[in-house]
C-alpha cells in the first residue's frame, strides 16, 4: 500500500481516537496534578429559622479572583497521588517501619482506602476472570451437543444474564439473599443457623459479589467460544476418535488448542471489565464490606463536595492498573503475531 | 426558636393577617422564561414541586425529584444557561452550591415579587439572601407504644433508655432486632454520627478553621452508643438507608428508632403496615447520650435557591412559581401534616412533634461549613470498620480525621 493512501485510510479513525480517547486521558491527568486554589475564607453571619450564627464561608470574590488568574488550580504535581486516599506513600512509609510483623502491617495497609479497594479488586479480578472463562466454555460445549431443535431457546435462556442490566441484575440477586428472601433464607436453612446474614458479613458479601460477576459474565464468553466450536475442524475430531480418543481427550487436544486465541480476547475483555467493577457494589449496598477503585471515584464525584482531583487520580491509576494487568495478555499476543511462520 | 413560635402562633397569625394577600399576590401570571427544579424525593418535596408546576403551567416547566438530587444538582446548575433554574436543597447541600456560586443572590426578586415572605424563611449569608426555607425537619425517637407498654417500660428520652428497652423487648421475645436505624454506610451513617457527636457536646473543628478534632473523649463515645445499639439491629443494618429502614418499621420488626421527621406520615398513616403497627407508632423527642444533656439531634431546614447562570426571565419565573408553591397556599388537609413547615397557617399535626420537640430541646442545627461535607463523607466511609469490630474506636476517628485532612488539602481549605 502507498504511504499517502495509508495515510488517507488511518487518518479518521486516527483523529477520532485522538478526539475521544487520547484528549480526555490527557485531560484527566492534567486534572490530577492541579488542586483547588487556597480558599480564602470569612466569617460571615448566616441567619435561617434557627436563629442567627457567625459562619465561616467562603469568600467569592477573591476566590473569583484566583480563579480567573489561574483557571486550572495550584500546580500539586503529584501530591494528590501521594496523599493518604490515593497511593499514602508516607503512611506505607511509616507502616512498613512501625509495624510489628507482616501481618500487622498488613492490617494498616488494609485500612488505607485505595490498598483496601485494591485487595477486594484484585481478588475479583484474579477468580471472576478464570472462573468466567471456565464456566462459559462448558456452557459452550454442553450447549453445542444440544439437540437441534433445542439450540435457539438454549442459547437465548444463557444468554440472558449477559442481557439483564448489571444495576437490576445485581439488584435482584440482593433482595434474594436478603436475610427473608428465598436465597437467604434457603442458605440459614442449609448451614443450619438462622442468624446468618449475607449482607453482614464481608467474606459472604465479596463470595455474593464474585458469584454475580460469574454470572452475569459467563454469557458472554459462552457465546465467544460457541462461535469459535463451530469453526473446529470436524475431520480433525473424527481422526482423534478413530485415535481412540475420548470425549475429554478430543476436548483437551483437539477442541482447546483450536480455542485458545479465544481465550486471550475473553481475558482480555474480562480483565478489563472485572477490575472496574462497579455496578455489584452499588446495587448490594456493599461499600461497607467491598469496595473497588471505580467506586472510589463515583464516592469522589458523589458526595456534597466533588474531589474533582482526586477522582481524577484514582482514574489514572485505573488506567496504568489496567495497562499493568494487561500486559502480559499483550506481550504474548505480540509474539505471537510477530512469530515468523 | 423560631419555629417553635410559628408552630405555636401559627394559627393566630393566619388568623389575624389572612393568609389571601399572599395566596392571590401571586395569580401565578408567569408568561415568560423557564422553571426547572430539581429536588430530594419525599412527600413535602413533591408537593411543593407540584404546586410550582401548576404555578408555571404557562411556561416550560419541569421538576427532577430524586434522592440523588445532590450528584446531579451542582452539574445540572454549571452550565450556562444552567439547565436547573432552581435547586431544592437543605442546610447541608446548600454549602456545595455556594461554594461553586451557582445560585444567585435573591435580594432584588424578594423586593420585587417575595414582599409577604416572612423574614425567618429567609436564609441569609453575609447579608445576602440565598435561598427560602419552606420545613424544618430533624430526627428524633419513633416508638411503638403497644410494645413498651407490654414491657412496662416508659417512653426512652436517652439512648441509654433505648438499650434498656431494646433488652426488655428482646428479653420478652417480642422482637429479636427491636432498634431501626438509617446506618448504611456512607452517607446515612455520618449523618448518624454527626447527631451522635452533636449529643456528646463535642465540636468537629477548632473553632475558626477547618482543623478537624473529633478524635476525642466525645467522639469516642459517640461511636461507642452506636456500636452498642447495632447490637439491636437487623445484622443487616450497614445495608439499611431511611427507605429500608421504614419498611422495616413497616413490617412490624422494629420498635425504636431515631428517624426523620419528614418520613413519620409514611409510617402513621394506614398504608403498607398493618393497624397494630400504624396505629401504635408515636414520634417521640430528640434522644440524648451520656450525661451532657444535648439533643442527639441536629436541625435541618429545606429550602430553595434560583440558579445563577439563567436569563432574568426564568430567574423571575423561577422565584414566583416556588414563592408560590412555598406560600400559605400550600397548605391543606393533606399537605398539613407532611412537614414542619415554616410559611405563616401551619397548624402542628401529631407527625409534627417530635420535629418540634427537637426544635424545643435546643438542638444545633447542621454545621453549614464549606468544609462539613468532607468531613460527611469522610465519616460515611471510615465507621463500618469499627462497627463491624474490625478496629478500635480511636483507629476509626483518627481514620476520619486523616482521610478529611487529605480531601481539604486538596480543596484548598488546609494546607
Amino acid at each position: 500500500m502507498k504511504h499517502s493512501t495509508f495515510f488517507w485510510f488511518v487518518l479518521p479513525s486516527a483523529f477520532l481516537m485522538l478526539l475521544f480517547i487520547a484528549l480526555p486521558v490527557a485531560s484527566v491527568v492534567t486534572q490530577s496534578m492541579y488542586t483547588a486554589h487556597e480558599q480564602v475564607l470569612v466569617t460571615v453571619e448566616n441567619c435561617g429559622p434557627f436563629g442567627c450564627k457567625p459562619v465561616t464561608s467562603i469568600d467569592q470574590e477573591a476566590t473569583k479572583a484566583l480563579n480567573a488568574d489561574k483557571p486550572l488550580g495550584k500546580w500539586a504535581g503529584l501530591d494528590i497521588y501521594k496523599d493518604r486516599n490515593h497511593l499514602a506513600f508516607s503512611e506505607v512509609g511509616s507502616a512498613w517501619v512501625n509495624a510489628d510483623g507482616l501481618p500487622d502491617f498488613g492490617k494498616t495497609l488494609m485500612n488505607l482506602p485505595f490498598y483496601k479497594a485494591m485487595a477486594f479488586t484484585l481478588t475479583y479480578t484474579f477468580i471472576v476472570t478464570p472462573l468466567t472463562i471456565i464456566f462459559g466454555f462448558f456452557i459452550a460445549v454442553a450447549v453445542n451437543s444440544v439437540a437441534k431443535a433445542l439450540k435457539g431457546p438454549t442459547i437465548f435462556l444463557t444468554l440472558l444474564p449477559f442481557i439483564v442490566t448489571p444495576l437490576v441484575g445485581s439488584l435482584i440477586i440482593f433482595w434474594m439473599v436478603d436475610a427473608r428472601g428465598i436465597l437467604g433464607t434457603g442458605l440459614q436453612w442449609l448451614a443450619n443457623n438462622p442468624d446468618l446474614s449475607v449482607k453482614a458479613s464481608t467474606p459472604l458479601m465479596w463470595i455474593m459479589l464474585m458469584f454475580y460477576g460469574i454470572w452475569h459474565a459467563a454469557p458472554f464468553a459462552f457465546v465467544v467460544f460457541y462461535a469459535g466450536l463451530q469453526t473446529v475442524n470436524s475431520e480433525s475430531l473424527e481422526a482423534a476418535m478413530i485415535d481412540g480418543a475420548n470425549r475429554w481427550e478430543r476436548i483437551r487436544y483437539v477442541v482447546i488448542p483450536h480455542l485458545f486465541p479465544l481465550v486471550t480476547f475473553v481475558a482480555l475483555i474480562q480483565l478489563m471489565d472485572n477490575f472496574r467493577v462497579f455496578e455489584p457494589i452499588v446495587s448490594f449496598s456493599a461499600q461497607a464490606h467491598a469496595t473497588s477503585l471505580s467506586y472510589a471515584i463515583f464516592n469522589d464525584l458523589g458526595g456534597e463536595t466533588r474531589l474533582l482531583s482526586s477522582a481524577a487520580a484514582t482514574s489514572v491509576l485505573t488506567i496504568i492498573g489496567i495497562a499493568i494487568l494487561l500486559s502480559p495478555v499483550l506481550i504474548r499476543t505480540y509474539r505471537d503475531f510477530s512469530k515468523p511462520s | 426558636m423560631n419555629v417553635f413560635k410559628i408552630a405555636t402562633l401559627g394559627t393566630a397569625t393566619a388568623v389575624l393577617m389572612g393568609t389571601t394577600a399572599m395566596a392571590d399576590g401571586h395569580a401565578c401570571a408567569i408568561t415568560d422564561g423557564r422553571v426547572n427544579i430539581v429536588g430530594n424525593e419525599f412527600p413535602a418535596i413533591q408537593s411543593v414541586a407540584a404546586a410550582a408546576l401548576a404555578c408555571a403551567s404557562g411556561v416550560d416547566a419541569e421538576a427532577n425529584l430524586t434522592a440523588d438530587h445532590q450528584k446531579i444538582n451542582l452539574a445540572g446548575m454549571s452550565g450556562n444557561p444552567a439547565e436547573y433554574t432552581s435547586a431544592v436543597v437543605a442546610n447541608s447541600s446548600i454549602v456545595a452550591l455556594i461554594n461553586e456560586d451557582v445560585v444567585r443572590p435573591l435580594d432584588d426578586l424578594v423586593a420585587m415579587y417575595g414582599a409577604d415572605i416572612p423574614s425567618h424563611q429567609l436564609i441569609t449569608i453575609d447579608g445576602q439572601v440565598m435561598a427560602v426555607a419552606f420545613m424544618a425537619n430533624a430526627q428524633h425517637l419513633v416508638y411503638r407504644s403497644d410494645v413498651l407498654a407490654q414491657v412496662g417500660m416508659d417512653v426512652p428520652t436517652s439512648y441509654e433508655g433505648v438499650l434498656e428497652a431494646a433488652e426488655a423487648i428482646r428479653a420478652a421475645g417480642i422482637m429479636d432486632n427491636p432498634v431501626g436505624g438509617a446506618y448504611a454506610a456512607g452517607w446515612n451513617l455520618a449523618e448518624e454520627f454527626v447527631n451522635m457527636y452533636l449529643g456528646t457536646g463535642g465540636d468537629f473543628f477548632e473553632t475558626g478553621t477547618a482543623n478537624v478534632s473529633i478524635n476525642n473523649e466525645d467522639g469516642v463515645e459517640a461511636l461507642e452508643m452506636m456500636k452498642a445499639l447495632t447490637a439491636y439491629m437487623n445484622p443487616d443494618y450497614l445495608t439499611h438507608d431511611s427507605n429500608a429502614t421504614s419498611s422495616e418499621w413497616e413490617a412490624g420488626n422494629v420498635a425504636l428508632m431515631n428517624m426523620w421527621g419528614s418520613r413519620t406520615g409514611v409510617l402513621m398513616d394506614d398504608e403498607g403496615a398493618e393497624m397494630a403497627v400504624y396505629s401504635n407508632t408515636v414520634a417521640g423527642g430528640p434522644l440524648t447520650v451520656g450525661d451532657s444533656g444535648n439533643a442527639a439531634s441536629s436541625l435541618w431546614w429545606d429550602g430553595w435557591t434560583v440558579a445563577k447562570n439563567i436569563s432574568d426571565e426564568s430567574a423571575a419565573a423561577t422565584f414566583q412559581a416556588m414563592a408560590y408553591a412555598t406560600s400559605p397556599a400550600l397548605l391543606n388537609d393533606e399537605t398539613m401534616s407532611q412537614a414542619v413547615w415554616l410559611m405563616n397557617g401551619f397548624e402542628a399535626q401529631p407527625v409534627n412533634e417530635g420535629v418540634l420537640a427537637t426544635v424545643a430541646a435546643g438542638a444545633s442545627p447542621y454545621p453549614m461549613l464549606p468544609f462539613m461535607g468532607l468531613l460527611h463523607t469522610a465519616a460515611g466511609d471510615n465507621i463500618a470498620d469499627f462497627l463491624q469490630g474490625n478496629e478500635s474506636a480511636e483507629q476509626a476517628l483518627a481514620d476520619i480525621e486523616a482521610a478529611y485532612t487529605a480531601a481539604a488539602t486538596e480543596q484548598g481549605f488546609l494546607q
